[in-house]
């Protein structure tokens, strides 16, 4: 326990720190000479191609795969062109790019995806150099040509190649600059340059000289760059020695004139100082805040610096360390003479396991100061930091003891610390190798083991197995030996219903690899009509995606295939898959044309459609309309486009009473309104002694109530009680009222001895009117009577 | 504000304040200051959700109406277009963004759609080449929107035409993901029962959907038992017969829209005293109706001839409650009695205005036209006469009343009949021709394409088995203190909400007869509970039923229904959703086709 610190190293304030993660499994017979390697970070697989400038056209360089512990994954001998650079992509894809500028990507089993290049004119002057960077967007390469052109890729799942502008004026000397890097940065990528001494940057439309404030002239040239994990940090390397970091304004000199074989920034999140990890022949070299380097290490064997993070790794043929600035925290606790909380904590469980009773003071001491909760959140926090896991057993003993004297402690961060240092340790396991987030667990085609994981840290199913399993079917449609129900069947008995897994993303995997009817099958299984239709289509399966998209009732689905269907497909055949499906074809016809006149074509349409009534009420309609033309024409009676007995109206208005008459034989108008019509019109124009006549030349098929009312309306009551005789018995009582002839009501009801009747006439009677009461409640009395 | 909402067995204040806190985040997603431009049809509803000072909260400065030409100057960052996915608003959209574009100031345009983000409508912008103007493109799911304590609206205005003229589901599919939402804030709902077309349509979308959310469900306890999804078209005569609740009349009178209704000034004008009589306000008098007033939700829900003698006696309260000054003494009591005076003034301006729209309805519902038509309405329900030309039809379309009065009408004889002799409905459909002219032809076809309007087949009319039934016509319904459901309509009960109620009890394995002879399917789905959710029921707990009525809801239908939760031995309530709130008057409307609105 007290040898904690021996391997702690004081840099300014802070402490750094070298691990030993792995004794390296690999058997190289070299070493890492003459190699060109790659690592990935995040732990992540190494890549190595032993003497990639071939000695003689016959010889073959092996290109090999090793997880980060050195387990061979993969080994093949490359048969393609000189390799320039390898790296990594962000899903663990191997980035070979050659020297004819293009690039060539396997997955971590060796197994060739596809190729691109970057660009025409790369083909004839040679790549020099390549960098593979991580953007926003993705991972990215950045190659320069022996002719000095720049060309990047910002993203190369979606490749758009960019020719960044030349170097002005004549201070291009050497014809190749003296080093170069890649920054991402506000969504922007650009290219930090050297030439001498002087700076440039290139984006893709200017190149612009910058001067590092506080580097002088008397520094000398630019030898190296590096830029931090994150992209935010710049370090330079002149060649005089001196180092400049950007934002810190740090100049080191490190007294060494050859420059750096590699130059890695270690920079751990929330970390006090900035440091630069240095790498010559036979040294290791950590710059930080003070103005003399330290501390170093001596190397025996060539090295390999791989950026996190978190820190730096440190690969060898023989082991692998990580070089990191040791967290506050383990420093308080583990610091010479520390009298943190968390410490005295440590101490006291120490002593509570040898039962002696000094553990009670280290705890009284803490409490005194009340800091028993701060104790316990350092030394669970610090467990997470360790790498020993019997040092982070004891500290979350500690904790764990520390926690009995607290009555309300959370205890999230203790269970949690515990769970992810349980999956922590077992894919640190040697077979495994180090991946530290589930994702990378899942590339590396551990399947069950990801999925426990997933359970494990109770990570929703929706983000976690979910996702394993999503990963696991598009890798198993790619195996071409299984038939596609065999592996349709595979895929839906495993995935089943979980909830997230897209078949259409599997699906589309199956149709990247050549096999549509797989694609189909698979894409039976989707829920989500959203995602089925698109890849329908794109796989031309237009019928299939217009019949998916109608079954998901999600109209603008089906307007989307409609509208598709339109510009891909010829009239005919676009006619005919519509009418296969109903919902489409009126949904097309409501929105999509602009409506057929249906005036027009009524006729002709109702016909065929045997529709009788409509054909001849349309017939009716136009020969109204010619007759109305006439009209207008003779006598300008403005009837165009009325109805028939709006136009019936508008004839007896203008006194043309035969035409109006013509029209009720013509269109068989009924009586009955034919009637109401006239009898109304009449009493509007106050023709009395022509309503006479009228309501005489025939019996009225409305009755003379009807009269009776309109004249009343028409405020005429000596016109309405001619009338009121010839109503018939059933409606006299209400005739009578109507002209207000309450004797008469009253007679009437009398008469008819209806109750309802007789109280309607009652209710109207005025109360002065004795008399009248009287008899009224007297028949009234009678009628009830019986 | 909308403490009405969470008064109900159902806290529907979940769902607003959900929808609320959708509305925030969007618009904080537009940082600064903005202005929003309205789809003049999108005001209303959303008024059911945030008021302006919402809006005013997180910087709308500004609102304009969308309409064509340039967008009204106003200093302010972003734009924001709330509009329905339609290809027309979405012309309208980029001629607003075209004009923008020559003026100084750029300012930042965003797009929120509601209910629904369309690819057709992004693809129509792009073609206008102004979708890469938008830096936002959002869209609002406001499927169903809180009415009331019980009733939630889709206010899909045209969901019955679309769905039955037009062929077009949109709808559905939108009432599926609405109901989606409210199974994530209210739990799964186990049981699903339905009847017609679209329901089935319905719950099998819903079913489909709920394997796309799987996983991402919530464990939340189920509030409602069951979900009972009715398509408007299995019962087509009850939002044709007239309404005679109180909220009914309204509605069928002036018309209720988003929980307000403008009524004649006159009436009110006289309330105010020490003014001058002379002027009166022209501008019609605009009211909210919804339960957070006590008194109209005491008499919404009455037969009209109830409600009187409910005004007199809250009258008599309210006076008594302020004769009680007198007998208050001490100064405790008299304190007592002033912080009770809000209150009591309020209840006394509610009582007055509910005085006044009584007495405007009653003016209406004594006159002999309206008896008269109410007469014909309530002996085709009794199926009298049916099968002949009736001659009060015949006089109002000779006297050229209203052409929806007559389409109603006639809808009603034809749906009470079964549908008409050929020669019956022909002659009806010449005499709509002639008089109110041939372009309503269209109309016509669209109601006999609805079902409104029908041939009598071969077979024999079953409108009175089904009558007989359910117990459709109840002789004696007692108007002032109901015992059944067929109060609503002073006889008929409406068919819809007998299909309800039997749901829950005695269950519609006892109407089989009946459910085949009404269109389309029925059915019954289970919807599995995560394990650990089943209720466990109390002792005479009551169960919550969701009734969706697919292509609209009357007033009275849901009168009806609050009567069935209020009933002792139900031991059922029920919380009502549709896709639009309707009466006979607007339903026809929505049916129609007027030709000059079909141009587009």
């Amino acid at each position: 326990m007290a040898f904690i610190t021996a391997n702690w190293n004081p840099l300014g304030e802070a402490f750094y720190r070298k691990t030993e993660l792995y004794e390296m499994c690999w058997n190289l017979r070299d070493g890492l000479r003459d190699c060109l390697v790659a690592a990935a970070p995040y732990g992540g697989p190494i890549a190595l191609l032993r003497e990639p400038v071939r000695r003689s056209p016959s010889s073959r360089p092996q290109l090999e795969i090793y997880s980060a512990s050195g387990v061979a994954i993969a080994s093949f001998p490359w048969k393609s062109g000189p390799v320039v650079q390898l790296g990594w992509t962000v899903s663990d894809e191997l980035l070979c790019i050659q020297e004819d500028g293009s690039v060539l990507i396997y997955d971590l089993f060796g197994s060739f995806k596809r190729h691109f290049s970057m660009g025409q004119e790369v083909m004839q002057s040679q790549v020099l150099e390549a960098k593979v960077f991580h953007s926003p967007y993705g991972t990215g390469v950045a190659i320069v040509t022996a002719s000095s052109r720049f060309t990047l890729a910002t993203n190369i799942d979606d490749l758009k190649l960019r020719r960044l502008p030349e170097v002005p004026g004549n201070t291009w000397s050497a014809g190749e600059p003296t080093c170069w890097v890649v920054l991402t940065q506000d969504r922007q990528t650009k290219v930090l340059m050297s030439n001498g001494p002087e700076l440039y940057i290139l984006d893709t439309t200017s190149c612009t000289a910058v001067v590092p404030p506080g580097l002088g002239p008397q520094a000398g040239s630019i030898v190296h760059m590096s830029v931090s994990f994150s992209y935010k940090y710049l370090a330079l390397f002149t060649d005089t020695g001196h180092m400049w970091t950007g934002s810190s304004h740090l100049q080191v000199n490190t007294k060494k004139t050859t420059p750096p074989k590699q130059m890695v920034w270690c920079r751990r999140p929330k970390s006090q100082q900035p440091s630069v990890v240095l790498m010559w022949d036979r040294l290791l070299m950590v710059a930080g805040v003070t103005l003399t380097p330290d501390p170093r290490f001596p190397l025996e064997d060539p090295c390999v610096l791989i950026g996190e993070l978190d820190g730096v790794r440190i690969i060898s043929s023989a082991n692998q360390e990580l070089l990191q600035e040791v967290p506050l925290v383990c420093q308080e606790i583990f610091k010479i003479a520390s009298m943190a909380p968390g410490a005295l904590l440590l101490e006291a469980h120490r002593e509570y396991q040898k039962s002696s009773q000094k553990a009670d003071e280290y705890l009284r001491e803490i409490k005194e100061q009340s800091m028993l909760g701060e104790a316990v959140r350092q030394c669970v926090e610090a467990a997470g930091h360790e790498y020993d896991s019997n040092t982070q057993k004891s500290l979350l003993r500690a904790a764990s003891f520390g926690k009995c004297f607290l009555t309300d402690f959370s205890p999230e961060a203790f269970v949690s610390t515990c769970r992810e240092l349980r999956v922590l340790n077992a894919v640190r396991e040697r077979g495994v190798g180090l991946p530290l987030t589930h994702t990378q667990l899942v590339y590396r085609q551990f399947y069950p083991l990801a999925i426990e994981v997933c359970r494990y840290l109770k990570i929703p199913d929706y983000q976690g197995v979910s996702r394993v399993l999503k990963h696991w079917a598009s890798c198993k449609v790619q195996q071409k030996d299984l038939s596609d129900e065999a592996i349709a069947r595979a895929v839906c008995v495993k995935v089943g219903d979980s909830p997230g897994v897209s078949y259409s993303h599997i699906a589309a995997k199956a149709y990247e690899c050549g096999r549509p009817e797989l694609a189909i099958k698979l894409l039976d299984f989707e829920a989500r009509s959203g995602e089925q239709v698109p890849l329908l289509l794109k796989m031309k399966r237009s019928q299939l995606a217009l019949s998916k998209a109608v079954e998901s009732g999600d109209t603008d689905l089906v307007y989307t295939v409609v509208t598709y269907l339109k510009s891909e497909m010829n009239r005919g055949d676009f006619f005919m898959t519509l009418r296969n499906q109903p919902v489409a074809l009126s949904l097309y016809r409501q929105r999509l044309e602009s409506r057929l006149s249906l005036l027009q074509t009524a006729v002709d349409e109702y016909n065929k459609a045997k529709n009788e009534f409509s054909a001849k009420a349309t017939e009716e309609e136009m020969r109204l309309l010619r007759f109305q033309r006439k009209l207008d024409d003779e006598k300008g009676a403005g009837l165009l486009g009325l109805s028939l007995q709006a136009t019936m109206e508008a004839l007896l208005a203008l006194g043309l009473h035969k035409q109006a008459e013509q029209l009720y034989r013509d269109f068989r108008v009924p009586d009955k309104r034919f009637w109401w019509l006239k009898l109304k019109s009449l009493a509007e124009k106050e023709e009395w002694e022509e309503l006479e006549k009228f309501s005489k030349s025939k019996k009225s098929p409305i009755g003379y109530l009807a009269f009776v009312e309109v004249c009343m309306k028409s405020n005429n009551k000596p016109e309405a009680k001619k009338y009121v005789s010839k109503v018939t018995p059933e409606q006299r009582v209400k005739a009578h009222l109507a002209v207000g002839d309450l004797e008469g009501a009253a007679d009437a009801a009398i008469e008819r001895k209806s109750d309802s009747e007789l109280a309607a006439v009652l209710a109207r009677c005025p109360a002065s009117d004795r008399q009248l009461l009287d008899r009224l409640n007297r028949a009234a009395a009678a009628a009830a009577k019986k | 504000m909308a403490a009405h909402l969470s008064y109900g067995r159902v806290n529907l204040n979940i769902l607003r304040e959900a929808a609320r806190k959708e509305l925030r985040e969007f618009l904080d997603k537009c940082a600064g200051s903005k202005a929003i431009v309205w789809d003049e049809y999108l005001t209303g509803p959303f008024g059911l959700i945030a008021q302006y000072s919402l809006l005013k909260e997180h910087e709308v400065e500004k609102m304009f109406t969308l309409k064509s030409g340039r967008l009204p100057s106003a200093d302010v960052k972003n734009i924001i277009f709330f509009v329905r996915p339609r290809l027309e608003l979405m012309d309208i959209i980029a001629e607003n963004v075209f004009s923008e574009d020559k003026m100084h100031s750029p300012r930042d345009f965003h797009i929120l759609f509601v209910p629904r983000r369309s690819m057709l409508c992004e693809q129509r912008l792009k073609e206008q080449g102004v979708l890469a103007s938008f830096i936002n493109i959002d869209e609002y799911i406001l499927d169903l929107i809180p009415y009331d304590g019980d009733l939630l609206s889709m206010e899909y205005e045209s969901a019955f035409r679309e769905c039955y003229l037009e062929n077009d589901q949109t709808s559905l599919y939108h009432t599926a993901k609405g109901l989606m939402t409210l199974q994530a804030l209210y739990g799964t709902i186990p049981q699903i029962y339905g009847k017609g077309e679209c329901a089935r349509h319905v719950a099998n979308m819903m079913l489909r959907m709920k394997r796309e959310f799987a996983g991402s469900q919530n464990q939340i306890l189920p509030v409602f038992d069951t979900l009972l999804l009715l398509d408007r078209n299995v019962d087509l005569l009850t939002p044709l017969a007239t309404q005679l609740t109180y909220e009914g009349l309204i509605d069928e009178i002036y018309g209720i829209t988003n929980g307000y209704v403008k009524l004649p000034p006159e009436k009110f004008a006289q309330k105010k005293q020490g003014e001058a009589s002379k002027d009166l306000p022209t501008e019609p008098k605009k009211l909210q109706l919804n339960s957070a007033e006590e008194l109209y939700a005491e008499i919404r829900d009455k037969n009209f001839n109830a409600v009187g003698a409910a005004l007199s006696k809250k009258a008599k309260i309210i006076s008594a409650a302020f004769e009680e000054r007198h007998n208050a003494k001490t100064v405790g009591e008299i304190k007592q009695f002033v912080s009770q005076l809000p209150h009591m003034q309020a209840a006394r301006s509610s009582l007055a205005n509910h005085t006044s729209i009584a007495e405007l309805i009653k003016d209406i519902t004594t006159s002999e036209a309206f008896f008269d038509n109410l007469t014909v309405e309530q002996e085709f329900m009794t199926g009298v006469d049916t099968d002949k030309v009736n001659t009060y039809i015949e006089d109002c379309v000779a006297q050229k009343d209203p052409l929806i009065k007559i389409l109603r009408l006639v809808s009603m004889q034809s749906v009470c009949n079964n549908g008409l002799k050929q020669k019956v409905l022909d002659y009806y459909k010449r005499e709509i021709l002639q008089t109110y002219g041939y372009e309503h032809i269209l109309t016509l076809n669209n109601l006999e394409k609805a079902g409104l309007l029908k041939l009598q087949s071969s077979s024999r009319n079953n409108y009175p088995t089904i009558r007989k039934t359910l117990k459709l016509w109840m002789e004696d319904a007692n108007e002032q203190n109901p015992n059944d459901i067929s109060y609503v309509y002073s006889g008929y009960a409406p068919l819809s909400v007998r299909l309800t109620q039997v749901l829950a009890r005695p269950g519609w394995r006892s109407i089989e007869e009946v459910l085949k002879m009404l269109p389309g399917p029925h059915f019954e789905e289970r919807q599995q509970l995560p394990a650990g959710l089943h209720k466990k029921r109390q002792q005479g707990e009551n169960r919550t039923t969701l009734v969706f009525f697919l292509g609209g809801v009357s007033y009275a239908e849901i009168a009806a229904l609050r009567f069935l939760s209020q009933m002792e031995d139900s031991g059922m309530e029920y919380i009502i959703a549709t896709t639009k709130l309707l009466n006979g008057t607007t339903w026809i409307k929505s049916l129609m086709d007027r030709p000059e609105s079909q141009s587009s």
